[in-house]
């Protein structure tokens, strides 16, 4: 087999394949029995493995085309035209590079701290990482479709069975939430495949609708993507989750899974609707600037920490959908391709520190067992490398200059600068009001006296907990300090994106 | 074959002989060794697809003065009824024999009630309908009261019995109705006779709302449902399983016959009669189903939504809403058996597992079962890759290509509704502590062939393909 051919579908089912031998195989019910620690090793290796397998993706990938690259297309089932289809560009790339770039960290960090069923939480979480970067190279819509909805079945049992005091409660309103969100879509899939006799995306691009059926499939889109994103008013599910997941599951949920709603936005809704999307765009940026300004205000309340960081995820996604939908009103030039540009790498950078700062918060969860920023403070002379860490991932999600959160920002601000001085006022207020409520916590819990017993009693971090929060701190400053290749690898499809939105599909009909 | 001109009938035959071979071999077969019972029905059952798949004729077949066919359809669906009812039997046997119920006449309704489906299945004519549904409706109430020292068994069968005899009045005076105005039994006689636009007036059409009153009952759609969740908790969880999943099948050929054979013509008469139903199906069967506690009565709501979906497939009127509604029936019933079979499982002498809380911390007791209801209750759930997704794709996909969308919209809305009550069982089996840690006692081979219903749920759903062009094919075939 050609390893180069057949690279994307290696990624999507070695991960599944390893997590089913793991559910299969099993660990006996007790933590501590071999088999247990056996499988441990094996999920790390299969992940391990997965990541360098990847790593072609990003050596091998052609900067200079917007067309697919590492392009498998079989027939799937024939009697509905559908395919299975796969193939990466410039957008989606980089996306299965963090996925599985943070899924072998995530299996690091739940080494010991699952007390339960450690075969079945790994393998959940193996199965989870195939189907995400299926999702982001399926360029099929069943296809998409299955692997989307498929992804919240492992993430269902993760925080169901794994998660704090009112997971029941969080997971149930999770899947509830995203389900009622996608079901739409699919039938905006269905009605597209009346139109084109296919699911191919790109039929679905290249097919003219008039200005209300794109109003209509738009809206179907957004209730999928904006729900995953997530984007204010329909956010509510996402403090739950965030709070009650397991640190893993936290992770991935802020590193990948918001990721997807902004996926879905560049890959589905602004090419196959864009005049749809140019419709509604007024309304995509202010809610995205509400996310931006009064979810910034929300989490500078929070007296928890995971539900301010989930809180601040929904601020910084606020940039993504802000950064996409500006190219109407930035007048042309080179604002539309700056903002797209700010919205991917915000997206790609949001996944390193919100990874980050989640892993933080269990490192001390795992050591206190409380959430609470009032059960902490003087963390930093108990655990001066823990702080040491905590502190820069924090100033990154403050957007500081040199980390990968300042350069995103950065980009959508100055677009949205061109488009309107409002606009940029607003989404600038970010600088400060995600300083204040970062930088405030920080204070709280790392700085000042030791607070209380437990604090004092704090071991600073193990060689496994550094090594995880070390190559993220190396990768959040590289992408601070070194954008270039990230960008590279964006700008030509970023460009074609341009072009195919600024396609409008009323003039054929 | 033997049976000379007769041969297009010959899985009729042959059950109805074997039946025979086992009433009379069962006369001789003490208690200790009812095993061998059970093992004739399977060889019979065995026998029976066989000569499903052996005498199946080239092309569609009429026999006995044409109120009788060998099609195509009627082949894939028999080949469903006979596979389902001896998997059912399977995984019944050791709850039977722990309940006392092992008993040889379980075995010959059960076989009688197959009868009945298989005849339904070939009729060609009202009357060879009406007798294939009263066949497998005597058996039912019969198999439903089968534990007789059980009062509930007992109630919810003479509620089925009343409401049964009512319903098949019903279809009944149908029947009468149409009679006199077509003057055939016949469906493809019927078809020629509606074409005339005197007959095809108000009195057919009055009749035939009769007719679908009928239907409706067997099917188990809203208003007409009532006996359903009764029956499905009141008998025992065997009894269950069999009424829940082949004559699903039946009734699908019931409602194939009778209004696509033989009142096509009349679709956009039925078409509105046949929405109203399937929509209240929907919404009352997903919204109930929430509210149960009773595992058994929870899937008997649940299978009343699926009715729904169905329906609304045959709604369309199209090809390819008739190839979605087979397809999603055939599924349906092997997650149906598949859920039952688990229930089954986790009964024992002297309990039945039919609350909800019984599920609890099964991932603890059993990761593998726990496993398969997940397949079972995510693959009814409609979620992907699981093969309910793809039943219910082809139903959308069905009525948003005749035109409907908004009833598309409200048919994923209900399955999100829908999605609640399932992921509750996949929450007290995965999230919730044991509070009973009793071994499972079902054989090795009811295991085997549990585990592999389940993973046929998922395999099917990653590659429903050759299954969708089947039904497809057959569909085409028919008309």
């Amino acid at each position: 087999m050609d390893l180069t051919q057949n690279i994307l579908s290696l990624l999507i089912w070695l991960p599944i394949g390893g997590g089913a031998a793991l559910l299969f195989v099993g660990d006996g019910g007790d933590v501590l029995s071999g088999r247990a620690r056996q499988m441990r090793w094996m999920a790390l290796a299969v992940s391990v493995l997965t990541f360098f397998i990847s790593v072609p993706l990003y050596t091998g990938f052609d900067t200079s085309t917007a067309a697919m690259q590492f392009v498998e297309r079989t027939s799937w089932i024939g009697a509905l035209s559908v395919e299975y289809y796969l193939g990466v560009d410039g957008i989606s790339a980089p996306l299965i590079l963090l996925t599985t770039f943070i899924t072998p960290l995530v299996i690091i960090a739940g080494w010991d701290s699952i007390k339960s069923r450690p075969a079945q939480y790994f393998a959940a979480f193996l199965i989870l990482e195939g189907l995400m970067v299926g999702v982001f190279s399926a360029l099929d819509g069943i296809l998409f479709y299955v692997l989307w909805e498929a992804m919240l079945v492992p993430m269902f049992l993760i925080i169901g069975i794994w998660g704090g005091e009112r997971r029941i409660y969080a997971t149930i309103k999770f899947f509830l939430y995203t389900f009622l969100g996608s079901v739409l879509m699919l039938v905006a899939f269905v009605y597209l495949y009346n139109k084109t006799g296919d699911f191919n995306f790109f039929s679905f691009r290249d097919v003219n609708l008039s200005l209300r059926e794109q109003q209509l499939i738009f809206i179907a889109f957004l209730l999928a993507f904006a729900v995953k994103v997530p984007m204010w008013p329909v956010h509510t599910w996402l403090p739950d989750a965030h709070v009650e997941a397991p640190t893993g599951g936290s992770v991935i949920l802020a590193a990948i899974m918001l990721k997807m709603g902004g996926y879905g936005f560049v890959r589905l809704s602004l090419p196959i609707v864009p005049d749809g999307s140019e419709y509604f765009a007024g309304m995509m940026i202010g809610l995205s600037l509400i996310a931006v300004v009064y979810i910034g205000f929300v989490a500078l309340m929070q007296k928890d920490m995971k539900k301010l960081i989930a809180y601040s995820s929904i601020a910084h996604m606020g940039f993504v959908t802000l950064g996409f939908f500006l190219l109407w009103s930035t007048a042309g030039g080179s604002g539309a391709e700056l903002g797209m540009t700010g919205g991917m790498v915000q997206m790609i950078s949001h996944g390193l520190i919100s990874g980050a700062m989640f892993l933080c918060v269990g490192v001390l969860y795992d050591r206190v067992h409380s959430r609470q920023i009032a059960d902490y403070g003087g963390v930093a002379n108990t655990m001066p490398k823990f702080a040491a860490f905590m502190v820069l991932f924090s100033m990154a999600n403050a957007g500081l200059p040199g980390t990968s959160g300042f350069v995103g920002e950065f980009m959508v601000i100055i677009a949205s600068f061109r488009a309107n001085f409002w606009f940029a006022f607003l989404a600038a207020s970010t600088l400060i009001l995600g300083a204040a409520y970062t930088l405030w916590m920080v204070k709280r819990v790392i700085y000042g006296e030791v607070a209380n017993k437990h604090v004092a009693d704090l071991v600073d971090l193990q060689r496994r907990e550094f090594v995880v929060l070390g190559i993220l701190a190396i990768a959040v400053l590289l992408v601070g300090l070194w954008p270039a290749p990230l960008v590279d690898m964006m700008s030509v499809t970023v460009r074609e994106l341009l072009f195919q939105v600024g396609q409008s599909k009323l003039a054929g009909l | 074959m033997i049976f000379g001109e007769f041969t297009a009938a010959a899985p009729e035959i042959t059950l109805l002989i074997m039946i025979c071979v086992v009433l009379i071999a069962d006369l001789f077969v003490s208690d200790e060794n009812r095993i061998v019972t059970f093992w004739l029905t399977i060889a019979a059952l065995a026998v029976t697809a066989w000569s499903i798949l052996a005498t199946a004729p080239a092309a569609r077949t009429l026999l006995f003065d044409g109120s009788y066919v060998s099609d195509a359809l009627s082949q894939v669906l028999k080949l469903g009824v006979v596979g389902v009812v001896a998997v059912g039997f399977l995984y019944a046997r050791d709850y039977l024999r722990q309940n006392a119920l092992f008993k040889g006449e379980y075995y010959i309704l059960g076989m009688f009630g197959l009868l009945g489906m298989l005849i339904m299945i070939s009729a060609n004519s009202l009357l060879t309908m009406y007798l294939g549904l009263e066949t497998l409706s005597l058996s039912l109430y019969a198999l439903v009261a089968f534990d007789r020292n059980n009062a509930d068994s007992a109630e919810s069968a003479m509620k089925y019995f009343v409401l049964g005899a009512i319903a098949s009045g019903s279809l009944l005076y149908g029947i009468s109705w149409v009679y006199g105005m077509t003057g055939s039994l016949q469906f493809d006689q019927i078809a020629i006779a509606v074409q005339d636009p005197a007959v095809n007036s108000m009195p057919l059409w009055f009749g035939m709302a009769f007719m679908i009153v009928g239907i409706a009952f067997k099917f188990g759609a809203v208003p007409f449902h009532m006996w359903l969740p009764d029956v499905y908790q009141g008998a025992r969880s065997s009894v269950t399983l069999y009424i829940a999943s082949a004559p699903k099948l039946a009734a699908l050929a019931l409602i194939l016959r009778i209004l696509v054979d033989g009142l096509g013509e009349l679709h956009e008469v039925w078409q509105g009669m046949i929405m109203v139903l399937a929509v209240l199906s929907l919404v009352v069967g997903n919204v109930v189903a929430i509210a149960q506690t009773n595992i058994k009565r929870m899937l008997g709501y649940s299978a009343i939504a699926h009715v729904g979906f169905i329906l609304l497939a045959i709604f369309t009127g199209t090809e390819q809403g008739y190839a979605a509604a087979l397809f999603y029936t055939l599924t349906y019933v092997v997650m149906a058996a598949g859920a039952f079979g688990v229930v089954i499982l986790l009964s024992r002498k002297g309990f039945e597992a039919e609350s909800l809380v019984d599920f609890k911390g099964l991932n603890a007791r059993s990761p593998w079962f726990a496993l398969m209801m997940l397949f079972f209750m995510f693959g009814m759930a409609g979620v992907p890759p699981w093969v309910g997704f793809f039943a219910k794709l082809n139903v959308i996909s069905a009525v948003l290509d005749a035109g409907f969308p908004a009833l598309a919209i409200m048919m994923v809305l209900a399955s999100v509704v829908g999605a609640y009550y399932y992921l509750r069982v996949i929450w007290y089996m995965y999230f919730d502590k044991a509070e009973d840690r009793s071994v499972f006692q079902a054989g090795a081979d009811t295991r085997l062939v549990l585990s592999l219903n389940g993973l046929a749920v998922l395999a099917l759903g990653v590659f429903p393909g050759s299954l969708l062009a089947l039904c497809i094919q057959v569909i085409q075939a028919v008309n």
